[in-house]
């Protein structure tokens, strides 16, 4: 059952999030961006701020509607509390002839993440399949990820969505499945209020201790309508029809060479998607015989990626674009039985160059 | 054959556990094998992840008999940092290990068949375990050729075992140079030459290829050429690999985890990945 709540109960939420131990990731107006950052307050959060996107551009601005959650796409989904930017594994020191291995506690910090968009909630699900639904399980993402609760936020606020593209990818911009806790913000002339609705027994509990009505049938129908238009008003779509065939019969298309022109290898659409999974391994040592394992966020566009002996096997920026937008929108269904996009439009935003998957996808399809 | 099962997972994916040397042996210029003390089960043609401390992590095929479960061997081309550390260890001292990882030569479904093995120079390795199994289990598998090229005759790996693979092991052992530097009087040419002299019923025979990938594509051909049906052959191919787990995401090739989905790949199941450039 749904419930309405004001701007006041939001803080609140936060409050006893923060009471139950979780450490509160939320938005915040940080480096003129509205990104998540941990040890958020109410009083944090960027109300009547948004922001302005197209390829290559990503620019703040003032909303004059004090909405709390104004904002599009953030340079960055909160998912590096569940899967870090560098992290160390393990420590190995020398023992005579041989080496022992002290591999630390997974970490068990309570993360809670308020303002969670669809796309990225999707993305997370997707990373689940990565890293815990195969054969292998990664025990450090399984540990944090179960010490997280999630209180997503529907997009309802923007009808001209910029660069992102949920709503063909399926993924939003009504969050889907993964949350704690949905909330829809409403604001109509001088009322602003959220509808809340909890999807977990431990979002049921947080949401108990709330202040909030039942909503009536207005506010969720003006919830639902909220949430179609921004749907309906998406400016960017990819046809994701027949697409992982489509893009796995695409490796001799002359668009890959159009594009690898403008691709610089760069990285920052793989470092800004929340669902590339590619890690780097470094194993440092110390003068004191102690040996360190970290693991951090790699890249497709590296030359080292590809790395073996005799030299790289994707030598041409052509060669890794068309990877990295195969893997998204083809090979990843195979893999995982799920697109790799969720249509949030970073790698369209963060581009240097402009370059639009949807565009590419577009040109793809004419072509074939 | 995947020997890992979510019991044991945890010494897979975690730290490597450290194994102790029991002998280093030289086989040419700048390649040693490694006796370390045995993990267990392995299938021929799957690896492990091995550990220098503090230097790093490589993939290394296991080389030794999928019968012998106290030993474990590896052999290694000291050619970067990694592999440099660990041919550089002595017996005696550990180096780590994880795995094994992969997928396995096809041994179960080329009984009672003809094999033929195509491989190049260090690829004879992740394929020695597949012909110690055969040996050991002679009578199952028909006739079968080894093709081997190396670049010259002191590169060429494991070559005081060709006698007993041919006497003991009644396994044709067809060998080539690209350069015949000394004493010589073998073929010079690339190994695909070696093709059509195969005794091995080439048209019906299970086909094991493990070289470079320029070598493997002309094999490939190569077979073709002698009616040989492509849903009989099968590759081990090499991508970065930093994992063994299928997190990492350096070892894809289209949809495949090379770590996980091979390194021995039905080729039928990679062709559409591997005969294009830069995938």
């Amino acid at each position: 059952m749904s419930t309405v709540m004001d701007v006041q109960a939001v803080y609140t939420l936060i409050d006893s999030l923060k009471s139950d131990g979780y450490e509160v990731v939320g938005p915040r107006l940080r480096d003129k961006a509205l990104g998540y950052v941990a040890g958020t307050n109410g009083s944090d959060l960027p109300a009547g701020l948004g922001d302005d996107q197209s390829p290559g551009n990503y620019r703040t601005r003032d909303r004059g509607d004090g909405a709390l959650f104004g904002f599009r796409s953030s340079p960055q989904s909160w998912r590096r509390w569940i899967f870090p930017p560098n992290a160390e594994v393990w420590s190995a020191r020398r023992d005579n002839d041989s080496f022992v291995v002290d591999t630390s506690a997974p970490d068990s910090m309570k993360v809670a993440v308020i303002g969670a968009r669809a796309c990225d909630v999707a993305a997370l699900t997707i990373q689940d399949k990565v890293f815990l639904d195969g054969q292998f399980q990664d025990p450090a993402y399984k540990a944090r990820r179960e010490n997280l609760l999630i209180v997503a936020v529907n997009c309802s606020l923007d009808a001209d969505s910029n660069t992102c593209f949920c709503a063909s990818m399926g993924t939003g911009p009504r969050v889907q499945a993964g949350h704690d806790i949905a909330l829809t913000e409403i604001i109509e002339g001088d009322k602003h209020y959220f509808v809340a609705d909890a999807q977990t027994d431990e979002g049921s509990r947080i949401l108990e201790g709330i202040s909030g009505a039942p909503a009536g049938t207005d506010e969720v129908a003006a919830a639902d309508s909220a949430i179609s238009n921004v749907a309906d008003s998406m400016g960017r779509k990819v046809d994701a029809d027949g697409l992982p065939e489509l893009m796995n019969e695409s490796y001799e298309s002359p668009r890959w060479t159009v594009v690898g022109e403008r691709c610089l290898s760069c990285t920052s659409c793989t470092m800004v998607c929340p669902t590339c999974f590619c890690t780097n391994i470094e194993d440092s040592g110390d003068l004191n015989g102690v040996a360190t394992r970290t693991r951090s966020w790699d890249s497709c566009f590296t030359l080292r990626h590809s790395h073996i002996h005799g030299g790289a096997i994707r030598n041409t920026n052509k060669a890794r674009y068309r990877q990295w937008a195969i893997h998204k929108m083809g090979t990843w269904q195979e893999q995982f039985g799920t697109s790799g996009c969720v249509g949030c439009g970073r790698c369209i935003t963060w581009c240097p160059s402009g370059i639009d998957i949807t565009e590419e996808v577009t040109a793809i399809r004419e072509e074939a | 054959m995947t020997i890992a099962t979510k019991q044991n997972l945890e010494s897979i994916v975690g730290a490597p556990r450290p194994a102790k040397i029991l002998s280093v042996d030289r086989n040419t210029d700048d390649v040693w094998t490694l006796r370390l003390e045995g993990q267990g089960a392995f299938g021929p043609g799957q690896f492990n992840m091995l550990y220098v401390l503090g230097v790093g992590e490589v993939p290394i095929s296991i080389s030794g008999s999928p019968g012998k479960t106290d030993e474990l061997l590896h052999t290694v081309r000291g050619v970067g940092g990694v592999t440099n550390a660990i041919t550089s260890l002595k017996a005696g001292q550990s180096v780590g290990v994880r795995g094994p990882f992969g997928t396995s030569w096809p041994m179960a479904a080329a009984k009672g068949r003809d094999v033929v093995i195509v491989t190049g120079g260090i690829g004879l390795a992740p394929l020695r375990p597949a012909i110690y199994h055969i040996i050991e289990n002679r009578a199952d598998y028909g006739k079968v050729s080894l093709l081997y090229g190396a670049r010259t005759p002191k590169e060429m790996l494991y070559a005081d075992e060709f006698d007993s693979w041919r006497e003991t092991g009644d396994i044709e052992v067809l060998t080539t140079v690209d350069a015949a530097i000394g004493a010589w009087d073998g073929d010079v040419g690339v190994v695909t030459t070696l093709i059509p002299r195969a005794s091995a019923d080439i048209s019906d025979a299970v086909a094991m290829i493990c070289g470079p990938e320029v070598m493997t594509r002309f094999t490939v051909a190569g077979l073709a050429e002698r009616n040989q049906s492509k849903d009989n052959i099968y590759v081990s191919l090499e991508r970065n690999m930093k994992c063994g787990t299928a997190h990492c995401g350096h070892c894809q090739l289209g949809p495949k985890f090379v770590c996980k989905d091979g390194p021995v790949f039905k080729f039928t199941d990679v062709a559409h990945w591997f005969e294009k450039r830069e995938v």
